[in-house]
């Protein structure tokens, strides 16, 4: 042993002994070392027996037995990890409910929104994730580390405990310390050596450097930092938009639609068609067809022809019947009269609006105006009616001009009409208005 | 001299001789950190794998750039090598909590030679395991969706998904491995602080003293450290079954043949173990070798661990059975041509390296001979962890090659991107080990300690 503060002279010089004069600061305990762990549990008996409560006993390994010995009574750190294990549970399956059932229940293929088996796996993970947090944060805070500045550290002797060495060490701050007896009670359960250990002669070396105070006080505020943005943020408005920290494809280096560019004349993004284009499949070059005009050698005009490509049957009758009721009857009526139902509705608020009638025998306008014209109308519109190009296609204008003329005929039929072997027994009808 | 001279003597020698196997056992520990320069093989494996880490951040830099892909991944065959390296690095990560919190429960006392490497492995598995659903969501940096938090997206994770159970699973494992590892090895972290200190190399014992957050090996502290010890392994138990088992949830839970199946759970669990220890000793044969530390693992221990890989082996092998007979017994047809179309199908060479891997490499530790030859356990486990890739290789890809619809069938072959990343996770892997090995106390020196029969020395009552 080098330590020249030994059992044999325990109120010795330590400030003065050896070679090395050495500078100390208050007494704060002694620690005695022992050869073998069978030993320690010996002397760990024994100073319990004198009734010291404030010392402990150091060794590389725990060592099987000392607990009862020094009389340590069990930690309640398996309780306080329960709790930690339940809360996670609780806490586990709160949160899946409340997000997934209650604050925005999600309809995952009609399955139900809160179903414990489906919710299992998440709650016994967060258990024992926070029964594992509890038992690691819980065993450093009940042994109170960290303490990298515990005063025993100054004695040589004690960076043996973590190799091949068993010490005890009593501090002074039991009511039973005593300057004499206690070293000595140690050197008589067989201590092979025994030291006093003082604090830092330095009084700053015993509090906590300002620095890592410093850091921590820091380091805190910084920590803050983000949820007192996110704070600000909930009670105030802001016509900005979200910061993106990664904008992904948001926001993309392209032109879209109807934006200001240099790079063309007119500072337009937008290409316009060039004059002429026709779309694939849409030259439309039959212009009886299309636009319901026949060329002549004498110049152009309205056809009072039904286009070669369609087929004038009843089915295409019974069609342009069944188009003009859903396009043409609100406004011009079943009859063609121009009395359906929006003008009726007109007439009911005391307004006076008609729509043209189709079939008006004293005003024949519409009953001697070309097929072609009809067409067009039906395409393009007249005075308040508008195009309906983009509604109905080309063949069912037809169809429905073929059934305009039908309308027209037989809402100013007479008997002529009627064939010859149908007329007996028939009553003509009140002359229409 | 006296009778009680004679015993005091006989005392002192025997006092002596059980603190100089306490010092051997640090100093055997130790020596590896503390020499000043590093062994020479040490720093070829640290340049190789260095070099394997560089392809694989490449990998990720060009995926994570382009987008998926760059991978062999297709409509078809959506989930690959991504998915298949996941599940092989979670598994391999699961014998190190099998090793420290399993053997621990059940008094294994040799499990304390291998426990701290097993353990190291665990993380660093579990973290090159995680890159892997990471990157295959494509975009990496929106990984925090799902972590639940009050959000302007109105948004919140689907928590009935297999694949959110995985999030937690996953998180929850990794937490908990780092810290049941950290806290088992503040006591060897303080005996290298003390060692530093009285070497006066200043530096490392400041480094070592934080981490040992000023350890004091008190009985009161190690009373609650025991006891917190304790129920971390008993925590940790459970939680790797559970691990292992939402992982499967990912495949069982689905409708595919060939992963529509409820013996996933227990089937993955044993291929983990079986996968894990063959990890574990792929390591520890040659780190034995190289840091003389033949003493301290014991032949008996590594032979302990082949009695387990041949069990774990043959239970893989009755669940390779098992989906069979099933497929036929169930009169599924879809079942019935996925199980036919797994041996026999594009992917034939597959199943058949996954079997004989699986199933007939390991019975050559039926023989003693073999479980005393480490260079033969050492292939042996080699040719293990190739065949428990491929099993997941085989489960993944096959099935979803040929799924219901014949016209979706195709056949998946990776890029170099996919096997890119692959090698960079084994860099990244044995990157972590190595410089573990180097700078940490790789044997957990306290237990070791505890565990020899000098810990009783000079007791009264012998136990």
């Amino acid at each position: 042993m080098s330590d020249e503060r030994t059992p044999d002279s325990p109120s010795g010089d330590d400030d003065h002994g050896g070679t090395a004069v050495r500078r100390e600061g208050p007494l704060f305990g002694v620690l005695a070392e022992f050869d073998t762990p069978g030993e320690l549990i010996d002397a760990a008996r024994k100073v319990r027996a004198a009734g010291y409560t404030e010392f402990d006993c150091y060794s590389p390994f725990p060592v099987h037995g000392i607990d009862e010995a020094m009389g340590i009574r069990r930690t309640i750190l398996p309780v306080i990890i329960f709790l930690g294990g339940f809360a996670g549970t609780v806490g586990g399956l709160v949160l899946q409910w409340w997000c997934n059932a209650y604050n925005w229940p999600w309809n995952i293929s009609g399955k139900p929104a809160w179903s414990i088996p489906a919710n299992v796996p998440i709650g016994f993970e967060t258990t024992i994730l926070l029964a594992v947090f509890t038992s690691f944060f819980g065993m450093w805070i009940a042994n109170k580390l960290p303490q990298v500045w515990h005063p025993f550290f100054r004695a040589e002797r004690f960076n043996h405990i973590t190799d091949d060495a068993f010490l005890i060490g009593i501090e002074v701050r039991d009511r039973r310390f005593d300057g004499e007896a206690t070293p000595k009670l140690l050197a008589d359960a067989g201590a092979i050596s025994v030291e006093r250990v003082h604090f830092d002669p330095s009084p700053a070396v015993r509090v906590m450097p300002k620095w890592i105070t410093a850091f921590i006080v820091a380091s805190t505020a910084f920590a803050l930092i983000p949820f007192a943005v996110a704070a600000k943020a909930r009670t105030s408005h802001s016509t900005e938009p979200h910061i993106h920290i990664f904008p992904d494809m948001d926001f993309q280096p392209k032109y879209k639609s109807d934006q200001a560019m240099d790079l063309f004349g007119d500072g337009r993004e937008n290409r316009g068609e060039i004059a002429g284009t026709v779309a694939r499949g849409s030259l439309d070059a039959d212009d009886l067809f299309f636009r319901g005009i026949e060329h002549a050698p004498d110049g152009d005009s309205w056809t009072t022809k039904f286009p070669a490509r369609l087929t004038i049957n009843d089915q295409l009758m019974k069609r342009g019947k069944n188009r003009f009721e859903i396009y043409c009857t609100p406004c011009h009526g079943y009859d063609g009269r121009g009395m359906g139902a929006v003008p009726t509705r007109v007439a009911a608020g005391g307004g006076a609006w008609q729509a043209r009638n189709l079939v008006d025998a004293g005003n024949p306008v519409v009953i001697h105006m070309p097929n072609g014209q009809l067409f067009n109308t039906i395409s393009n519109g007249y005075n308040t009616m508008m195009g309906y190009a983009a509604q109905i296609p080309h063949a069912d204008r037809w169809a429905i001009v073929l059934y305009v003329r039908a309308l027209q005929r037989s809402q100013n039929a007479g008997l002529d009409d009627v064939p010859a072997d149908h007329r007996s027994g028939m009553q003509m009808p009140e002359a229409p208005q | 001299m006296s009778t009680a001279d004679a015993t005091m003597d006989s005392h002192h020698a025997e006092a002596g001789k059980a603190r100089e196997a306490f010092r051997a056992v640090t100093r055997d520990v130790a020596w590896v950190a503390e020499a000043p320069r590093p062994h020479k093989a040490w720093l070829a494996a640290l340049a190789v794998s260095l070099v394997l880490l560089a392809i694989g951040l490449y990998s990720i830099y060009v995926l994570v750039t382009t987008g998926i892909g760059v991978w062999g991944n297709s409509n078809t065959v959506c989930w690959a090598w991504d998915i298949t390296n996941f599940v092989w690095w979670i598994g391999i990560g699961h014998a190190g909590t099998l090793i420290s919190a399993v053997l621990y429960l059940t008094r294994q006392t040799w499990r304390v030679s291998i426990n701290r490497s097993a353990e190291a492995m665990t993380i660093f598995a579990v973290m090159c395991a995680g890159l892997f659903p990471l990157l295959h969501t494509g975009r990496p940096w929106f990984a925090w969706w799902m972590i639940p938090h009050p959000n302007d997206m109105q948004m919140w994770p689907q928590f009935r998904s297999p694949l959110m159970w995985d999030v937690f699973a996953v998180t929850t494992y990794m937490l908990t491995s780092i810290l049941f590892w950290y806290m088992g090895m503040v006591p060897d972290l303080a005996t290298f602080r003390d060692r530093c200190a009285a070497r006066g190399d200043k530096l490392r014992a400041i480094i070592y003293g934080a981490v040992a957050l000023g350890w004091r090996g008190s009985a009161r502290q190690w009373h609650r450290y025991e006891r917190a010890y304790l129920i971390l392994a008993g925590l940790a138990t459970p939680l790797v079954f559970s691990v292992h088992s939402v992982v499967s949830f990912d495949f069982a839970t689905s409708q595919l043949p060939g992963w529509h199946t409820t013996i996933f759970p227990p089937y993955f669990v044993a291929g983990a173990i079986f996968s894990g220890f063959a990890m574990v000793f792929t390591l520890l044969i040659p780190a034995r070798h190289l840091f003389n530390l033949k003493h301290i693992i014991k032949d008996e221990h590594v032979e302990a661990a082949c009695k387990i890989m041949l069990a774990t082996g043959m239970m893989v092998g009755l669940a390779y059975a098992t989906e069979f007979f099933i497929a036929w017994y169930s009169g599924n047809m879809f079942e019935g041509f996925t199980f036919i179309n797994r041996a026999f199908g594009p992917f034939w060479w597959a199943y058949f390296l996954m079997v004989g891997c699986n199933v007939l490499v390991p019975q050559a530790f039926w023989f003693k001979k073999v479980r005393r030859t480490p260079i033969a356990i050492f292939c042996l486990c080699l040719l293990i962890n190739v065949g428990m890739w491929f099993e997941r290789f085989v489960i993944i890809a096959t099935s979803l090659a040929r799924s219901f619809l014949p016209a979706q069938w195709s056949y998946y072959t990776p890029t170099r991107y996919d096997v890119g990343l692959f090698i960079g996770t084994l860099g990244l892997f044995f990157t972590l080990f190595l410089l573990f090995f180097r700078y940490a106390p790789v044997i957990a020196i306290s237990e070791v300690k505890g565990a020899m029969p000098e810990a009783h020395a000079g007791k009264k009552h012998q136990p």
